[in-house]
């Protein structure tokens, strides 16, 4: 029995996550939902959820198409299934710009060969019929049929081609405010998450990893093996795993753990990578990302250079839940149950890790506790999986928190460098931008804005390759470029002597009408959103107030941002955000908002306080006392307006984290003629002109 | 090793784990009352908020053998199935985004409206920032508090 406790009316298998069943009566249509007899509909959510709250929005434009009962809906969150479902991923805001016409044409077929049963059973036209709320209407006589009494003949019918979908005006679900789906299950404490699986004879494993750029030169397992519960203590792949019966047992053994490390490649530490990074910034002959017009020449004749550098931390991800995934091999398959942004990858690097067949692995994704992008990796899963296979037993890997802080996976850190070049009427003649970053990739986005508006243009950047691990995170680069972008181009119109506001929007119409090179993004939904947050901020019309204004496009949506600082009793304090969205249609109002204001308090949050710095190797923040998150005190009000519109939706679990930072830094500058360039502001000395607690 | 006869959410359970084991481990890996959720450890987060005799508590830091017959709450027994005012002003207001943290906001919400059920906004701000939320959803949280009262009157 589990760490030798005493069960009452208790039993781990039923209180586990519960497979996906299927209710035998039950008419499946396609992969994406089936009908019963009673008139339950169970649509299944293919995509990992992590709190975007894709498990509500797929199935509600399943059922908008089907005209579903809303009420009568059941969602299931589907498990990995590479033949029925396409792109299972969390990754990118990319799910519902993928799926919109899948899900649409899923619903809607289903509702016509509803149509086409009742039809039949009428004897009447098809066309002739109407749906609604879950019944096929014959108008003329008065006549209706539910969606679950036709279910199996509908099953039957041909399955049409090319079926009409609705269009915007017509819409009963997608646009309103509909809860999440789990809130009942996530308000009185039932299993969702990886961390709650459990299993007879599941045993914990927690692990000890190497700092970075080093590998194990000897470890002492003895102490460890030795104590109470303990059932394996196992060094694999340079990492030392305790295996035991509970956490508790295993946390404490893992204690005495032993593990000297030596060098093996490169021991950074953050004070040589701000040094490194600040030489990339000057390193020649870097192939440009893009170039347009003569940036050189312009930049010699220019009556004004303005050069600004800006420069961020690595972050840890610190999703709310650590990492943590089950997995059981057995001789006949592979069992995955846990949180996965990327199940399909996670199920490819088991099978090459343990060298067997990808059909002989079933992965059961579970709600996460937050992902970020750290969930885009397997390197937790592939741990639980080589484990179990070690010991032959069920294994669930947990990672304290200090595990997943000092773990790596990082955003990386990056330096930017823009130049802009003003002629003697302030025009805007050449811009210049290099990005730096530790295992960042690309750290720039060549296509921006000014791309198209400014004649003479060069984007460029360097990767330093470092043993430090970093993944995306919310919002890949964009996270940090937003804010650095968007607070040299405040800076821009500073120097210009203009509003940026209006100076956004007249070098936007440039490159509307004199384009240089490619525009890559919409320029009138750009206007859009800048029109929008400039009305509902009452942008400049109060002048006792101090706003900053910032704009950014990414992930297909558009999102303009003004941030607030006020004068209360003697200090300065950051009063509110507005957000102007685009992000096509909208489809979950209520999770829509949630999106914007939590990514809003994120880009906030981060910018403040996120930092993870390194000593040889070694990350020097183990937990939230010294990795610091936003808290309540410190959150601004926030009221978010989106643009009505029917083009396709586009992504909203990133787009409204990078102008955050920025327009909260214009505003700073309003304030106090300070500028912000480094993250976190918490450690810039002008940041102490800003008190960040709301209620004092 | 020693046993312990625990009285949680008014059922007695009883359990043989090492004295310092943290309420929070016992709860899940013992008990199978997995809605008491780990995120720090060291009282940091809030996510392990549970009720000790109707004050809220972080269980991560609280060892089984300090808990004599002391009466816990956990989310499981908040109400027999998510009837409590503040469980429901959760639901309203459509509170949880990836919903880890929110079984401790509930426990430290619903503890607070207990001894301040006529709460001030800047009340409702200062009793509730110890729970962190990653996702962000604190305007929600201090709506659903606020709306909690309401019920209560
Ligand atoms: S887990 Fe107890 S406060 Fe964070
Ligand atoms: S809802 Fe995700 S941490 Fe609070």
């Amino acid at each position: 029995m589990v760490g030798g406790g005493f069960l009452l009316s208790f039993r781990w298998f039923e209180s586990s996550a519960s497979p996906v069943q299927t209710i035998a009566e039950e008419v499946n249509f396609n992969s994406y939902l089936s009908i019963a007899p009673n008139d339950v509909i169970t649509i299944f959510a293919p995509n990992p959820e992590v709190g975007q709250n894709i498990k509500t929005a797929f199935p509600m434009i399943v059922a908008e198409e089907l005209d579903a009962d809303w009420t009568k809906v059941k969602i299931v969150q589907a498990h990995l299934d590479t033949k029925k479902f396409e792109r299972q991923a969390t990754a990118g805001s990319g799910a519902m710009q993928h799926s919109w016409d899948r899900l649409r044409k899923a619903g809607a077929t289903a509702r016509m060969m509803l149509v086409e049963a009742a039809a039949k059973r009428w004897n009447v036209s098809a066309a002739a019929l109407t749906t609604d709320n879950g019944f096929v209407w014959h108008t003329e006589s008065g006549r209706k049929l539910s969606y679950g009494s036709l279910a199996t003949d509908a099953a039957t019918m041909k399955v049409p081609e090319g079926v009409k979908l609705k269009v915007k005006k017509d819409y009963k679900l997608i646009g309103k405010p509909i809860h999440n789906t789990d809130n009942a299950e996530m308000i009185t404490g039932k299993p969702l998450y990886g961390m709650d699986t459990y299993r007879e004879g599941m045993l914990i494993a927690m692990i000890e990893r190497p700092p970075f750029g080093t590998k194990i030169k000897f470890a002492e397992t003895a102490a460890a093996k030795a104590m109470p519960g303990i059932v394996e203590v196992i060094t694999f792949k340079n990492k030392v795993a305790v295996l035991g019966k509970s956490t508790w047992q295993v946390t404490k053994a893992r204690k005495l753990l032993k593990v000297e490390y030596e060098p093996d490649g490169a021991v950074e530490s953050t004070t040589e990578h701000n040094t490194l990074m600040k030489q990339l910034l000057d390193k020649a002959d870097v192939k440009p990302s893009r170039k347009d017009g003569d940036v050189e020449a312009v930049f010699k004749t220019a009556a004004q250079v303005i050069t600004r550098e800006y420069q961020a931390p690595f972050l840890s991800h610190a999703c709310m839940e650590p990492m943590n995934f089950f997995a059981h091999v057995r001789p006949d398959g592979v069992e995955l149950i846990g949180p996965a942004q990327l199940p399909e990858d996670t199920r490819k690097n088991v099978a090459k890790l343990l060298g067997i067949d990808i059909e002989k692995i079933t992965l059961q994704m579970t709600r996460m506790g937050g992902g970020f992008g750290r969930r885009q990796r397997s390197d937790y899963s592939m741990e639980a999986a080589e484990l179990s296979s070690m010991v032959k037993a069920p294994v669930k890997v947990i990672w304290t928190r200090e595990d997943d802080m000092q773990g790596g996976q990082y955003r990386p850190a990056m330096r930017y460098r823009f130049q802009a070049a003003l002629d003697e009427e302030g025009n805007w003649i050449g811009y210049r931008m290099r990005g730096v970053g530790i295992n960042s990739g690309n750290s720039t986005r060549p296509d921006h804005f000014p791309a198209g508006a400014v004649a003479n243009f060069l984007v460029d950047s360097i990767d330093h390759k470092s043993p430090v691990t970093t993944a995306p995170w919310r919002a890949p680069s964009e996270n940090f470029l937003g804010f650095a972008e968007q607070s040299f181009f405040d800076e821009i119109a500073a120097a210009a002597h203009r509003d940026p506001i209006e100076y956004r929007l007249a070098y936007l119409e440039k490159a509307q009408k004199t384009p240089v090179g490619a525009v890559k993004y919409d320029i009138e939904r750009m206007k859009g959103v800048i029109k929008l947050v400039a009305e509902k901020s009452n942008w400049g019309k109060n002048k006792e107030l101090y706003q900053g204004f910032s704009a950014y496009f990414s992930h297909g949506s558009y999102i303009a941002q003004v941030a607030e600082i006020e004068m209360k009793n003697g200090s300065l304090v950051l009063r509110k955000m507005y957000a102007a969205v685009d992000c096509g249609v909208v489809v979950n109002l209520s999770g829509a908002y949630q999106q914007v204001k939590g990514g809003i308090i994120d880009g906030l949050g981060h910018a403040l306080y996120g930092e993870v710095t390194l000593q040889d190797g070694i990350p020097l923040q183990k937990n939230f006392d010294t990795y610091r998150l936003i808290r309540m005190k410190e959150v601004p009000d926030v009221e978010v307006y989106f643009v009505d519109s029917d083009i396709n939706p586009t992504g909203l679990g990133e787009p409204a984290l990078p102008p955050a930072a920025a327009a909260l830094a214009n505003a700073f500058f309003k304030a106090t003629g300070k500028r912000l360039y480094h993250q976190p502001f918490s450690k810039e000395e002008a940041m102490k002109e800003l008190t960040l607690n709301q209620s004092s | 090793m020693a046993n312990y006869t625990l009285k949680i959410n008014n059922k007695s359970y009883r359990v043989e784990v090492e004295e310092d084991t943290p309420l929070l481990w016992v709860l899940r890996d013992h008990l199978g009352l997995v809605g008491t959720k780990y995120g720090c450890g060291i009282a940091q987060c809030g996510a392990c908020t549970i009720h000790l005799n109707g004050t809220a508590v972080r269980s991560c830091v609280l060892p089984v053998s300090a808990i004599g017959k002391q009466k816990i709450t956990t989310i499981e027994g908040l109400s027999a199935n998510g009837e409590h005012p503040v469980q429901q002003a959760w639901s309203e207001i459509d509170v949880p985004q990836c919903g880890y943290c929110q079984a401790g906001q509930i426990m430290t919400a619903s503890a607070f409206l207990n001894k301040n059920p006529k709460p001030t906004a800047a009340q409702i701000t200062e009793a509730m920032n110890g729970n962190i939320c990653r996702c962000g959803t604190y305007h929600r949280i201090h709506e659903a508090v606020a709306l909690a009262a309401s019920k209560l009157k």
